[in-house]
């Protein structure tokens, strides 16, 4: 064994920092799934009868669908009557302020390092925060209310907002798009919904951090975020989730529905439990993330950071509808240990002159699996289209596989489709000229793996970017080979 | 400062160095000449603790310190700068990024606080200033794309942020101009003092009239086969190594 496999095994076996859980007395439905689960979470939420409808129509469906066989993963087969699906930290009514809030609570955030206090506020974060399924502190309500802009929990809108819900709610990502997208459909606990009136530039960061947190539980977000003619926000997800003997299966919905004129950014840094060093454990991470520029000049922007779950299977997609809209995708995925990603993007051409660009980067180590997996669709109507794909990947150590699968599908012959492609290492020489000023190793490999995945990262707010810098290192550190 | 005994150094089964000794004291610039893969690089990694090589027998002084018992990082911090013949290129880390990661690193190992971004853009404006390096080419990412000279340039411009108590030159001045040539010699005078020493791997004789060394060795087929002072360069120039191969044949 080389000395740098020797660094390799040492720091990898770090324990994953954010893996502890809190005792928090669940209200749970009862493990399976069926259409009495299905009318059990709908009832417990108060939902109108048009939703539960819905959900019911999702969940029949979700039946007749088979798990997609195509993704480059490999896991056990899921028992989808071995989870519960409905999990609420016990508490009548929503709490107005943070003193109302469980103790509890208060102490998980603290040690995921959120603050729902003066720091974020001071810093102009609104922090939504979602623990398990119920949603229990939203924070600058009435600061974003003043400018029209609606940011709470998916619950609420319900409540609150019926029309917008009713209007947008599957509009992008249809109930029976995929398997995982039918099932949350039916079962979807809680999540974030974000309204951007007409004109308004949305100015914080819109920010939400998810958590999953009952034993055995799966947890199936929705989020659905509209902005108007002409408006513009940014969005931030942050994810972190406790140690677990137990897989996790996650399946969360993610839609954006961007008007004339309007902007949506969205980024995400991923943090899951990846299981430990043998691969026993960690959260199955399968999401359908998907955008629709629908007028013309819209633009919709994904930014990912993705270094947890044991198996991620994810493509923040664009639909560009509008004339002139344009979709991004930035992408940094880190897989190391038995981790598995098969991650990338979709972008759907179908207005003219619309662009795309696609960059992404990926990062092995360890005996993880990263599959990369992109398709750039130029429809027939979409004239001048343009497309750039930079796709590169990144090893360490020569037992993790990367792997490319591009699919570009040209209907119309003006558009112009670019993919470029890179498969490196990290060398030897790098790291030695880094040790040899003094950088020890592991502060050479997050510095070159940051120097790597600098163009993603730079997409980032400021605050995120310095947080997703630490995780790359914390993830890889020690991992040459 | 640094004392060599008995080198020897192999990278795979391929034997490189052959028994090396070397006296190098505060204040001394020492030059080593001789042939394409005599093992100058060599003699060079070894020092700073390249892995690739195995030191079969000997053993190396530094300051007090068995240089062989430290990790090459730890060498960087006790103050060993090898400027490289090949640096090599870090794709989306600026210069300045990594002098400021480099820097720091060895200030925490020597017991003081990190250099806040004040005091290091100071600084750095006065190395920049020494060497005549150019702000642009130090937030670029680090030698990628860089021209030869640019390059070894660069290598100066982190000697003079580190400020080493003994540095390695390995061919630095390959591939420079002449005007390159004399910033860069420049440089190497202004940062000398009696507290801390050089040495210049070189092939060239010009090197050598702008950095005038106390000692020129000669190294050939891994070991020092001649020593003398700067004459002795001259000599070489004049006679090239088929003098110096003969004299061993004979002898
Ligand atoms: N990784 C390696 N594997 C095999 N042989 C090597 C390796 N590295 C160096 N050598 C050999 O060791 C010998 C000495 O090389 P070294 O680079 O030290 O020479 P040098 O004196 O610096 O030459 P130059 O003047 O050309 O820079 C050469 O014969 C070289 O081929
Ligand atoms: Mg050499």
């Amino acid at each position: 064994m080389t000395k740098d496999n020797q660094v390799l095994e040492d720091i990898t076996s770090k324990e994953y920092e954010h893996g502890w859980a809190t005792d928090l007395e669940a209200d749970e439905s009862p493990k399976g799934l069926s259409e009495d689960t299905v009318r059990f979470i709908s009832s417990r939420k108060q939902e109108p009868e048009w939703l539960l409808e819905w959900r019911l129509k999702a969940y029949r469906n979700w039946l007749k669908m088979t798990e997609p066989k195509w993704p480059n993963v490999k896991y056990p087969k899921i028992n989808y009557q071995d989870i519960i699906y409905y999990s609420a930290p016990k508490k009548k009514t929503g709490p107005s302020s943070l003193d109302e809030v469980d103790p509890e609570l208060i102490k998980t955030f603290e040690k995921l390092g959120i603050s729902l206090t003066e720091q974020k506020r001071l810093s102009g974060i609104a922090v939504d925060a979602v623990i398990d399924s119920v949603s229990v502190a939203t924070t600058f309500k009435e600061k974003l209310g003043e400018l029209g802009i609606i940011f709470c929990s998916f619950s609420e809108a319900v409540r609150e907002h019926p029309e917008l819900i009713k209007k947008y709610l599957g509009s992008v990502v249809p109930m029976n798009d995929n398997y995982f997208a039918a099932l949350n459909s039916a079962v979807f606990s809680d999540g974030s919904f974000c309204y951007i009136p007409k004109g308004v530039r949305c100015p914080m960061e819109l920010s939400t951090y998810f958590r999953i947190n009952a034993a055995n539980t799966g947890q199936f977000e929705r989020t659905l975020i509209v902005a108007e003619e002409g408006s513009y926000v940014s969005y931030l997800e942050g994810c972190t989730a406790p140690m677990r003997d137990e897989n996790q299966l996650h399946a969360a919905v993610v839609e954006l529905y961007a008007m004339k004129d309007a902007e949506i950014k969205y980024s995400t840094v991923q943090n899951w439990y990846p299981g430990d060093k043998n691969g026993k454990g960690g959260i199955y991470n399968f999401v359908t993330k998907r955008g629709l520029c629908a007028g013309d000049h819209s633009k919709i922007s994904w930014t990912q950071v993705e270094t947890g779950s044991a198996i991620t299977w994810k493509y923040p997609s664009c639909v560009l509808k509008g004339d002139y809209s344009m979709g991004e995708f930035y992408s940094v995925a880190v897989t190391n240990n038995y981790q598995q990603a098969d991650t990338g993007t979709k972008m759907t051409h179908i207005g003219k002159n619309t662009r795309s660009r696609i960059v992404s980067k990926g990062i092995s180590a360890g005996k993880s699996q990263n599959s990369y997996r992109g398709q750039v669709h130029i429809m027939k109507r979409a004239t001048n289209s343009r497309n750039f794909s930079q796709c590169d990947s990144l090893l360490m150590g020569d037992q993790c596989g990367a792997h490319t699968f591009p699919y570009i599908d040209v209907e119309n012959n003006t558009a112009k489709v670019e993919h470029e492609a890179t498969t490196s290492k990290i060398g030897e020489d790098q790291i030695f000229y880094c040790l040899q000023r003094g950088i020890d190793e592991e502060a050479a490999v997050a510095l070159i793996v940051n120097g790597y995945a600098k163009e993603v990262l730079n997409q980032l707010p400021m605050e995120f970017a310095v947080e997703a810098q630490k995780l790359l290192a914390l993830t890889l550190e020690g991992s040459v080979g | 400062m640094l004392t060599v005994k008995n080198l020897r150094a192999k990278i795979g089964e391929k034997q490189i160095l052959n028994g090396i000794d070397l006296q190098v004291n505060a204040g001394e610039v020492h030059a080593i000449m001789g042939p394409n893969g005599s093992g100058k690089s060599t003699l060079a990694s070894v020092l700073a603790g390249r892995e690739d090589y195995e030191v079969t027998e000997g053993n190396v002084q530094f300051l007090g310190k068995d240089l062989l018992e430290l990790e090459p990082d730890k060498r960087a911090c006790e103050g060993i700068f090898l400027a490289f013949q090949y640096p090599v290129e870090i794709p989306g880390v600026s210069t300045v990024n990594f002098m400021k990661t480099a820097l720091n690193k060895i200030r925490e190992y020597r017991g003081m606080s990190p250099l806040d971004a004040v005091a290091f853009l100071q600084l750095m404006k006065e190395k920049m200033k020494l060497v005549e390096i150019d702000q642009s080419l130090l937030s670029r990412s680090l030698n990628e794309g860089f021209s030869g000279g640019e390059k070894k340039r660069n290598e100066i411009f982190q000697m003079a942020m580190l400020e080493p108590k003994l540095a390695i030159l390995d061919e630095t001045d390959s591939g420079l101009d002449i005007d390159a040539l004399r910033i860069v010699a420049n440089g190497v005078n202004k940062l000398r003092s009696k507290n801390n020493a050089t040495i210049l791997v070189t092939h060239y004789q010009r090197l050598l009239e702008y950095i005038v060394p106390d000692f020129v060795h000669v190294l050939y087929k891994g070991r020092i086969v001649k020593s003398g002072g700067k004459e002795l360069a001259l000599e070489l120039e004049a006679k090239g190594y088929d003098w110096i191969k003969n004299e061993l044949a004979i002898a």
